[in-house]
Parts: structure tokens; sequence; C-alpha cells
């Protein structure tokens, strides 16, 4: 009979349904069939003309009915998507869920089509005294609803019968192991039985493109867009924008045990910390990375020795690449060499505000399946990042814990652990 | 009494009227405070703007500021007052094990070259090609990190080296309401010991003024008070700049530290009414009244109501069937949207810390005399979600 209650006498959290859609498909069997073959989703941007930009490739999820919709629209169905999924596993698809949603999403703007729309319904005035006028004549529900940040959260509470006011939540880059990670404690708290932490992306725009480019954190290998994404080799220059959504049904250990629901992992410990170093670089010491390492690993009762494999943020920035490694071989030590450490965003890319719950459903799948997907595109190891990447092939290996890490801009660092078993 | 009650020990607010604690309660606790209105600049709407700030006083290094648009210096200035409050700006033991949460919209966005790329879309027919073009070669490289939503705690961070944890909420007044239900939780099941929360709004940005018209709910017209913009011309809401943020700490760490209490923070409760049904928000704003567990008894409440007709009028009727004196803190410092509801539990708080309630913020608000032990603190969302929090004298 597994504990009910972990170490430090709370509930113990379990998974007991997952969802996932990324450039690489729509759902787990696809996804994880390309992952583990080591398929990239990376591929030339088709969506908006790509003339004048310096990066013409992305990881977009192309292939649903709204991904010519806008952010708002597709950014709602990559939720909805892998949230019916991770629903249905759990058998919970009623539509009368029950729990809190958590939501992780990308802060939302009025799309420039509508931008476009709106001045060109008058012709007095400045552009932004066009706008308004313009705006409350037409008086539209569904543009104002891709201008409001709790729209997406307020429709999906609807689609799923999910209990009381959602929460969207922002930690840029770290937003979908936030998203978990509140789900996680509500659960704790005693709360709620169980809890829908969502991560959906699909605002990879031509504007965000820019900005992440004025900022020279992409990519420009365009001439081979698979080949673009390399955590960790030695050429890397910069991360892949991309788009898609995980979602898991967190449940009480003992909820999903009494109801008799599969058990797909354990959520054992979520940590994190601020880093008050600059806006988008880390503190060189990397000790907020690492505080957020070691707070994730107290909160879930575990040693450095008895984590099997770390599902890295790998961003294939510099930045990151480097400061995750001193972090990782700071908390390791030596160990580091010998712990599989593999970066899923080769293959699909960044997902921003997804990518924490995204790698967070890879991350269960790899202990379930016993495989752990490669990093691809190392073929030119960065010598000063020894780490075993699982290189450009997967591995058998039995996985029973997991950390995942998530970083991002402003200074978040949320660090979550899995295991396969309750114990 | 318990060692995780929360407990309100540092209070932050910048509005049209002014900033800090004492200034606010100066002024609202006066029978004749008169709100600051700009009807010019963004007629027809009238807004309640900033006051002179000093940003200096709480963001020492210019090159921070120049790092963050007005939204984001507002929120780290605010965010700073609130830790002055408590005792904890400086003390590097507390902020960097303090946990924030904060609600937050997006900032702002450059007006110019937005009203640049429109006017050139007139004579051309490549819009997207466009975008490019103007996009990749005006925008300021660091503006979107100035706008990004999570970067004013990531600024927050920066600036007071607040580093427990950083967690942003989206979701208009929503977002407010989640981050200080979800910071007092915490408290109370030993999650954390003390927390950051709180939001700001910056309104004098046409975009922020689009974000509520889209569905026209901005009030046009002469400046009227909340309750009254009924069947006014447009759709009731003046918004306002400003910011509010809170210290909350368990009973035991603030007693352990000395720390001045200014009140309890008793029940938290949120809900997401389904307004389109008839009698949604009315049903929904009842449960949320049971659930926040009253006293009995005349209650002074301080009201986030926006002035949204449909929202406001179900508020006013919903609290006006009890024995509730509501004051609608918009009348004088116009919607905060995020930051409503922050806003709304600090005035709450500093009515308890005083002992004594305010006056009518306008004509035909009930009389509350005596001695406020509690007051309510509510926020009904012009579009969607709501939030009550009963805040008692500390005992």
């Amino acid at each position: 009979m597994a504990n009910l209650k972990d170490h430090l006498g709370r509930p113990v959290v379990a998974v007991t349904g997952i969802g996932v859609v990324t450039s690489l498909g729509v759902g787990k069997a696809d996804n994880w069939a390309a992952l583990t073959a080591g398929k990239s989703g990376i591929h030339p941007i088709t969506r908006f003309p790509t003339e004048l930009l310096n990066t013409r490739i992305s990881g977009m999820v192309d292939f649903l009915p709204s991904s010519t919709k806008g952010a708002s629209a597709l950014t709602y169905e990559l939720a909805e998507t892998a949230a019916l999924e991770a629903v249905e596993e759990a058998g919970f698809a009623g539509g009368d869920f029950d729990g809190p949603l958590f939501l992780a999403s990308p802060p939302v703007e009025l799309d420039w089509r509508d931008r476009f729309a709106l001045y060109a319904g008058d012709d007095e005035g400045s552009a932004s005294e066009r706008l308004l006028k313009v705006a409350r004549s037409q008086n539209s529900l569904d543009m104002f609803d891709t201008s409001q940040f709790g729209s997406i959260a307020d429709r999906l509470a609807d689609r799923f019968g999910t209990r009381g006011l959602p929460i969207t939540t922002s930690t840029a880059c770290a937003s979908g192991a936030t998203a978990i990670q509140l789900g996680v404690e509500a659960i704790r708290r005693g709360e709620c039985d169980r809890a829908l932490s969502v991560g959906a992306d699909g605002s990879a725009t031509a504007e965000a493109l820019i900005r992440f480019s004025l900022l020279s954190a992409l990519s420009t290998n365009n001439d081979v867009p698979e080949k673009a994404s390399k955590p960790f080799s030695k050429d890397r220059d910069g991360f892949v924008l991309a788009e898609g959504s995980a979602a898991l049904v967190l449940e009480s250990l003992e909820s999903a045990l009494a109801r008799g629901a599969e058990v797909l992992g354990i959520l054992r410990g979520c940590g994190e910390k601020a880093d008050d170093f600059h806006r988008t670089r880390s503190k060189p010491d990397g000790s907020p990375a690492i505080g957020a390492v070691k707070a994730a690993l107290a909160d879930a009762g575990l040693s450095e020795d008895e984590i099997d494999y770390v599902n890295a943020h790998g961003t294939s920035t510099p930045e990151n690449d480097k400061m995750e490694h001193l972090s990782l071989s700071t908390v390791f030590g030596e160990r580091i060499r010998k712990i599989p450490v593999s970066s899923n965003k080769s293959m699909i890319g960044h997902t921003l505000s997804a990518a924490g719950a995204i790698e967070a459903a890879f991350s269960l799948m790899t202990m379930r399946e016993g495989v752990i997907p490669p990093t691809i595109n190392y073929d030119n190891p960065d010598p000063s990042i020894e780490l075993d990447v699982v290189p450009n092939v997967k591995r058998k290996a039995e996985v029973r814990t997991v950390l995942s890490n998530s970083f991002g801009f402003g200074g978040q660092n949320t660090c979550l652990v899995m295991a396969r078993e309750p114990v | 009494m318990a060692n995780r009650d929360v407990v309100i020990t540092g209070i932050g607010l910048v509005s049209s009227l002014g900033e800090g604690g004492e200034a606010h309660w100066q002024k609202l606790s006066a029978p004749d405070a008169a709100p600051v209105i700009d009807v010019a600049r963004f007629s027809p709407y009238s807004i309640h703007p900033l006051p002179e700030i000093d940003w200096g006083l709480q963001i020492a290094k210019r090159g921070d500021q120049r790092q963050m648009e007005t939204w984001q210096r507002l929120g780290t200035y605010t965010a700073g007052m609130a830790l002055d409050d408590a005792g904890i700006k400086g003390n590097d033991e507390l902020s960097t094990t303090m946990d924030m949460v904060v609600a937050a919209g997006g900032g702002e966005r450059d007006e110019a070259v937005d009203a640049g790329v429109l006017a050139a879309s007139e004579t051309r027919g490549d819009r997207d090609v466009l975008l490019n073009e103007k996009l990749t070669t005006e925008l300021r490289p660091t503006l979107f990190l100035a706008q990004l939503s999570n970067l004013l705690a990531g600024n927050i961070s920066i600036v007071h080296k607040v580093t427990g944890s950083s967690r942003t909420f989206m979701g208009e007044e929503g977002a407010g309401v989640s981050a200080i239900e979800t910071a007092a939780a915490r408290i109370r099941s030993g999650q954390s010991t003390h927390v950051l929360v709180g939001g700001a709004f910056q309104t004098e940005h046409s975009d922020m003024l689009l974000g509520y018209e889209l569905a026209g709910y901005l009030h046009r017209g002469p400046w009227k008070p909340v309750w009254q913009r009924q069947g006014s011309e447009g759709g009731g809401v003046v918004s306002g700049s400003g910011g509010a943020f809170l210290v909350l700490e368990s009973r035991e760490h603030a007693e352990a530290r000395g720390q001045k209490i200014y009140a309890q923070l008793g029940p938290v409760v949120s809900g997401r009414a389904r307004r389109r049904r008839d009698g949604g928000l009315e049903a929904g704003l009842a449960e949320l009244l049971t659930r926040a567990q009253l006293p009995d008894g005349e209650l002074l409440a301080i009201s986030g109501a926006s002035g949204a007709h449909a929202a406001t009028a179900t508020e006013k009727a919903v609290l006006g069937a009890k024995p509730i004196a509501a004051r609608a803190l918009s009348s004088l410092t116009g919607h905060m949207k995020e930051a409503q509801f922050p806003f709304a539990v600090a005035l709450a708080a500093l009515a308890v810390d005083r002992g004594a309630g305010y006056p009518a913020f306008e004509a035909g608000e009930k009389e509350f005399a005596g001695k406020p032990r509690n007051v309510l603190a509510t926020a009904v969302g012009y579009h969607q979600f709501e939030g009550l929090a009963l805040v008692s004298a500390p005992r």
C-alpha cells in the first residue's frame, strides 16, 4: 500500500491524465513516436511572410483549425486540445471536472489584423482616437475577448467545468511549470482533490518573433531548420520560437486510488527561486537556478543521488546552456557526468509559456516508457559543457525520477521533481 | 487566534489622490474628498491621472528606471513603499525569503511606432511585409521587456531584492483577487511566512482604454461618481492610474519581529459567476457573501465596483439588500483593473487600523458611524470574475 502522505505529511500528488500538442503533432502517441525517433518539428515559417526577418524558421503549430486565426484563438485551441486528452484519460471528460484550473499562457495583445481593421473603420483623428471610436461603435465581444487576460481561462473553465475562479499565470518561460506547481500546492493544502494544470502558447506572431529577434535570442540557422535547435552544442546560436501545449490532471493519490484511476506518475516536488541580477541574464554564479533545483529536491524529499534523469531547460542559447550546466554540476557534483540530461527543445523548439508543462508531460512519459528522448543535433559538442546529453539517439533506461528545469526572463526559475511510482 | 492567521503589515498605495497609506487615509476620511480628473487628454473619456512621482525615492538607480515603462515603474515603486512600510526593504534575510504574487496586465506599447504602421497601412496592401519592415527597424529592443507582464515582478526582484519566489497572475480584477487569495492560502497552510502581493495599472495610454472600449465599457460625457452612472452615455467605467501592494505575513512571523499589524485578513473568496445566465451574477455574489462569513450587524465595505453598468447595478442591489455601507473607491481613484482588489483591501485595512470608517464617497452611500472592527473589500469584475475579502481588527 502506497503512502498517501509525503515526507512532510502532505497529500501525495499523482498525475492521472496527460495531454500534449507540439509541432510534432497532436496527442501523446504521435508526439512520443516522433520525439523518440529524434524527429524535429522545426520548419520554415509559412504563417506570415518572412521578408526582412533574420529568423525565418520556427516550431509553430500549423495544422490546427485556429493556426491562422491569431494568438488568442490558437492558444485557446491548443489548451483545449491538450486538456481534452488529459481529462479523457483521467476519466473526467463529461464537462464537470470540478477542480480548479491553472493556465499558463502568453500575455495577450490585440492582433494586428484587428488593429488594421479598426483603423480602417474611420478616417478622422489620430490613430489611437480612430481605434477607440471604431471599437466602441463595433462593440465586438470576439475582439474584446482577445484583449482580456482572463478570457482563455474563462472559456476553458466553461468547456471543462472546472471549479471557481481560474488562475492564469505568466512566469515567462517557466509558466508551464508554475501552473503545475499551483495545482500541486492547491491539492497539498487540501483545497481540492484534483486540479487541471495547462500550459499553452500559440503566440508565435511576427511581432513576437521580431521582439525576441531584437534581443538576439533566436537562432538564425534558417537553411536547415531541423538542425537549428542544438542545445549544448558549441555552435548553438539561440532558441527556436515554437508553439504547443500540455495539460496534466493532478490528483491526490488518495483520490486516484479510491476511484481506481491509473496513476501515470507522481509530482513529488516543486522548487523556485527568483533572480535579482538582470532582466534577461542570470546571476553569474548560478545561485538562483541552483537554489531552485535544491528547493525542488528538498520539497520532493529526495537527495541529489536519487535523480535518474534531468529534463533540461536546454534552450540552445549560449547563456542558458552554460548557466544550466553550471547549476547542475554545482548541485550534483561529479555525478552529473553520469546522469542523462536531454533537451526536448532540440526537437520541438522553445514553446515559451507551454514549455514547462510540455516538458513535464514528456518527463512523465520518459519514466513510463523507460525510454529517454535524445538531444538531437548534437554534432559539435561544447567542450566546456560536460554532460551526457543522450546525443542524437533515444536510450532505453529505467528512470524512476526526473528533475525538469524551467528558467525564464525576469529571473524566473522553477523546477519540478517527478517520480514514476508512489512510495 | 492562530499563529498562521494572515496579517497585513505593509501597505503601498499610489493613485491620483497621492501616495502612501497615510495620504490616502487623510484624503478619504475627510468629508469632502474630491477626485482628480482629467477630462481633456483622452476626451471623450475621463481618467484619473498619476500624481507627480519622484521615482528615485523607491527606484534608486536611474538605469533601472529606464528599463521600465510607466506601468512597471509604478508597480515597482508601490511595491517598494509596501516593503518600506513593513520594515522589510533593505533587510536581506527577509527579502530573499519573501514570496511574491503580482497581478499584472501588459505594459505600454510604443504608440508612435503603432501609429506609423497604421498610417502606412492606408497606402500599402502588403500589411504583413509592412509590419516586418516597421517593427524590425523601429521597435526599441528593450521595450519588449518593459511591457512584458511578468517583468513587473522581475523588476521588483531586481530593485527590491524580493527573491523567495515570483509568480505573476493575469486576468484583470480577477488576477488581483487570486493573487491575494493564493498568498493568504499559502500563509495559512505554512507554504509561506511572508508575501508581497499587489498590482499596478497605468491607464494613460490609448491601448489601456481600448482594452475596455472594445466592448464599450468606458463612460463618456460629464464625469459622475460610480453608483450614478447608470443610463449615462457609454459603459460606465472611468479608469485611473494607480497601484496597491500589501505585505501579508503569518501572525507568528510578524509578532516575532515586532512588526506593527494593520489588520487581519480573514476569508478571501473568489468566483466566476455565469453572468450570461439570468441572475447569474446575483447568485454568484450571494454565494460569495455567504462564504465570506460576514459578522452580524452593520458592516462597512470598500467596493471595487468599476461603474460598468450591469456588474455595478447587481453589486449595488446585492450589497444594498444587506446592512452594508459600501464606499465605491473608483469614484475617487478611477478603476485600476489588476490593482483594484488589492487597493480595496488596503483601504479596508486602513479603516480597521484607524478605528474609523470613511464618510460617503458620493451622495447616496449609506452612513456608517462608529468604529469598524470588520471591513469588507469587494471586486466585481467589469466583465468577469469576482472576489471578496473580510478584513478585521487584529485580535
